[in-house]
């Protein structure tokens, strides 16, 4: 089969992540050097959302505890960093080893399941896990604990915040390549099978429990390296990262972008993030209190933002992108 | 550990469990059989707490309270989902999920706007301010209400249900939805009636709860957990289901956290038990979940599909 | 040595008895009919067969190895290929990929992250010889969404085919074709004739009678008859019960 043509998507994705690589160097001169801390956030949640979007947009599997995972990831990074390990590759091998655990026992109760019962078994397991952290009074209980120092990576410090910065960069633009790989490889292609057609799928042979489990503990571990770039972005870890807010946070992030698009979620991740910082600094200097009104209370204007477009658009921003091309076929 | 104790913990297990049922019933209809992923019905036991304290705070009389806001919590639940929600339900469960998490946005802030993000008191009502003495332990009079009123809605809940009309409409459609809609029921006024019955319970259960709870913002999605896990242990869509298992949920959970930190202290070390103590208890019932799943994914009582 | 023996099988839903005590084989090259009222059970049992449902007793033996417990998948590996009433394929796909995704199923496993699938010539190939087999070479790269109702019955063949099956299980492939497309499923299903094993459920009398080598008759679940063409046309029990009378036909 011929290589398809590059497409406007593409393009659309590669412009948008000359302008991420290039951030660190234009925030300060354009005297907003908060970007950097701003984009690496956009970033992080953009990975998250990638792995996120790995089994809802590819698998269609609706899970509303993922942010459980980037938890994992964060308090990973904070409790060895407690104890005085700060080996990033040493805090990796654990993330993920204990993260690859986790998803496989949640994955096999969750995965037993489908449809609605699918969504509040995950969501119930998030919360097991968020009361299991605010219960972990040594390491911080409710308000969780900072954390000393960035992960060490030996040859580079990551104190610096536009090291920090490529390092994500980096790890993002990476898992998407892999991504990539994997959404056209025989085991991507078994994945979209199952999202589409399950019964057939096994009809045809496929033992489909064990690819939707391995996509699940996939989209995971994509999680935690997240929620570790996360803990080393804030130098906190706290239960708030993986409550059901967060979990619904990268549903939006996902819709928005356009669900089973690659770059998507990172193009609704950068929406999310722009519009709560807008929101909650607002001061145009609107009569009536509104500015108050709107900083404060900006969450409720996401809310509505949010009901609003789900009732109107269906196929989110840069998803339509993808209808447009899909319709010319 | 004493026979009081014991009994004192039973009961406030039961009680959690009346309050659970009383929001898991509405909802695991709705789940069941307009199969809509609705999470935002923690948002209404919270209004039906916030009307209350507010009407309570007016006019200082938990009964006028409760009557005004179990219907007002009726009211909006059914203006909700007329205007928006009923257009989800045939939209795929991640629209109905989002949608639902834009709407429990908008509900904690207004009731931020309107009463702020401190707590808001309701107080227990005068006539019920006792203690009933139980195995000569006094035991809160207000608490034994609760229970009361659990078992006389789940009563008239079992006669809605099985011995009326609308009963037999709302469990065939629970059945078989697309059948009962060929046989020219009127589905979208039993939808709306489903999600107003939901509603109203779920008002009820924030009226009883706020002077046992603190009536705050985001109060709902605390227990909405603890009802997703009743929903699913029950079975989705079984009423039947909902109250043994909201029973169980609320017995487990209450006793787990009363008794298996002190448990765990005989046989283990005493830091290790501190440590680990609590955190296991606050799991427990996430841990039950899982092992039904594990035997019978779809749940202990589950409807019966035509 | 049969291919396929259905031994006792037994499906209760609560009291209605889907499948009564069946006993059923299938030869070796045989096209194998299964006839009855609507309601009788047919779907049933090839749910049964394949896996999908599970019976509360009885035995499914194929090609001598018992499969009652096995999972449908596994059947499906073992040479069990079937096709659904409701044609069930992959709409946003083009009728190519879902022919490769059959094929793949039977080329060892997917746990493969790096290749890209489309262009695996092991899967392609036997995919495309597929649809010539069936007809549908030139619609290919069309998206199974856009095509007629009768193509995707063709497709389901071709899918059904692609792995080369011992048995293959038909679940009422003329239901909802005009006559034109029924004609050439039959012809496509003649030209099947020994190559491989066909389980049929079917309405369609004249595709039967044309091409069933030996007709069992379900009603209510149990087997009523069982035999070829002429000695089904000829009994009596059968014309009562589901044939009606011949002559009042014509």
């Amino acid at each position: 089969m011929a290589r398809q043509p590059l497409s406007l998507r593409f393009w659309f994705a590669a412009a948008f992540s000359l302008l991420l690589a290039l951030v660190p160097i234009l925030a300060p001169l354009i005297g907003q050097p908060h970007y950097v801390t701003m984009f690496s956030r956009i970033m992080i949640f953009g990975l998250a959302a990638v792995g996120l979007n790995f089994i809802l947009g590819f698998g269609g599997l609706v899970s509303f505890g993922h942010a459980l995972y980037v938890g994992l990831g964060a308090y990973a990074v904070g409790i060895m960093s407690f104890h005085g390990i700060t080996n990033a590759w040493a805090q990796l091998a654990a993330a993920l080893s204990v993260g690859a655990v986790a998803a496989v026992l949640i994955g096999l109760v969750c995965l037993r399941t489908s449809g609605l019962a699918f969504i509040m078994i995950t969501l119930a397991f998030t919360q097991m896990v968020y009361f299991l952290a605010v219960s972990l009074t040594q390491y911080g209980g409710d308000d969780g604990m900072p954390i000393p120092a960035r992960s060490d990576l030996g040859l580079l410090s990551l104190d610096h915040g536009a090291v920090l910065y490529y390092l994500i960069f980096a790890v993002l633009m990476l898992i998407l390549y892999v991504a990539h790989r994997v959404v056209h490889s025989r085991f991507g292609v078994v994945l979209s099978g199952c999202k589409s057609n399950e019964r057939r799928m096994i009809a045809l042979g496929f033992p489909t429990l064990r690819y939707k489990l391995s996509a699940y503990v996939i989209s995971a571990l994509i999680c935690v390296i997240a929620g570790m770039l996360l803990a080393n972005l804030t130098r906190y870890t706290a239960p708030a990262y993986l409550n059901w807010v967060a979990s619904g946070d990268l549903i939006v992030m996902v819709v928005f972008g356009g669900v089973g698009t690659l770059f998507g979620p990172v193009v609704g991740s950068a929406a999310l993030v722009i519009v709560e910082e807008a929101l909650s600094s607002f001061s145009l200097g609107l009569p009536w209190g509104m500015d108050d009104l709107i900083s404060t209370h900006w969450l409720g204007l996401l809310g509505i933002f949010i009901l609003v477009v789900v009732l109107q658009l269906k196929r989110g921003l840069y998803g339509a992108l993808v209808a447009r091309e899909q319709g010319s076929n | 550990m004493t026979w009081g104790l014991f009994f004192t913990q039973a009961l406030n297990g039961l009680q959690l469990g009346v309050l659970l049922f009383l929001l898991s019933a509405g909802l695991t209809l709705v789940f069941g059989i307009m199969n809509f992923a609705n999470f935002s019905h923690g948002s209404l036991y919270m209004m039906g707490a916030y009307f209350a304290a507010a009407v309570y705070g007016w006019c200082g009389s938990f009964l006028v309270a409760g009557l005004v806001a179990v219907p007002a919590t009726l009211l909006l639940g059914v203006i909700v989902e007329r205007v928006a929600l009923s257009r989800l339900y045939q939209r795929n469960h991640l629209d109905q999920v989002l949608a639902t998490f834009g709407l429990i946005l908008v509900f904690n802030e207004v009731v931020r706007y309107i009463w702020g993000p401190a707590p808001v008191y309701l107080n227990v009502p005068e006539a019920l301010s006792g203690t009933v003495d139980l195995f000569s332990l006094p035991y809160p009079a207000y608490r034994f209400a609760i229970i009361g009123v659990g078992l006389v809605v789940g009563a008239g809940l079992y006669l809605l249900i099985h011995r009326t009309r609308v009963g037999m409409l709302i469990r065939a459609g629970a059945a078989n939805g697309t059948m009962a809609a060929a046989l020219g029921v009127n589905i979208p006024l039993l939808n709306t009636l489903v999600f107003g019955l939901g509603a109203a319970l779920a008002g009820l259960a924030g009226l009883m709860a706020g002077p046992v709870f603190a009536v705050r913002p985001g109060m709902g999605e605390s227990i909405l957990v603890l009802a997703l896990v009743v929903i699913i242990t029950g079975g989705i869509g079984s009423i039947r289901g909902a109250v043994y298992s909201a029973l169980i949920v609320g017995v487990v959970d209450t006793a787990g956290r009363a008794f298996l930190p002190g448990i765990l202290r005989e046989f283990l070390d005493r830091s290790v038990a501190q440590a680990v103590g609590p955190a296991v208890a606050s799991m427990l019932i996430y841990l039950l979940m899982a092992v039904v799943l594990a035997f019978r994914p779809q749940g202990l009582f589950p409807v019966r599909h035509g | 040595m049969s291919l396929l023996v259905v031994s006792q099988l037994l499906k209760t839903y609560g009291g209605l008895i889907a499948t009564d005590h069946l006993d059923l084989a299938v030869e070796p090259g045989e096209i194998h009919a299964v006839i009855g009222p609507n309601g009788a059970g047919k779907t049933t049992l090839i749910n049964q067969i394949s896996g999908e449902t599970r019976p509360n007793a009885g035995r499914i033996v194929f090609d001598a190895q018992d499969i009652t417990r096995e999972p449908a998948y596994r059947r499906s590996l073992l040479g069990l290929s079937r096709s659904f009433q409701i044609t069930s394929v992959f709409p946003e796909l083009t009728v190519l990929q879902n022919v490769a995704m059959a094929a793949q199923a039977h080329a060892g496993h997917s746990f493969s992250f790096w290749s890209p699938a489309a262009a695996e010539r092991s899967l392609t190939e036997p995919a495309a010889a597929a649809l010539d087999q069936v007809g549908l070479a030139q619609r290919a790269g069309t998206r199974v969404a856009n095509l007629a109702h009768g193509e995707q019955r063709q497709l389901e063949f071709a899918m059904a085919l692609v792995s080369r099956p011992k048995l293959l299980l038909l679940d009422e492939p003329m239901a909802g074709m005009s006559k034109h497309e029924a004609e050439g499923i039959v012809a496509l299903l003649a030209s099947l004739k020994r190559s491989y094993s066909i389980l049929l459920i079917e309405h369609d009398m004249d595709a039967v009678f044309a091409l069933a080598d030996r007709i069992t008759v379900l009603v209510y679940g149990r087997a009523i008859a069982c035999g070829s063409a002429d000695e089904i046309r000829a009994n009596s029990q059968v014309r009562d019960a589901y044939l009606g009378d011949e002559d009042a036909e014509a």
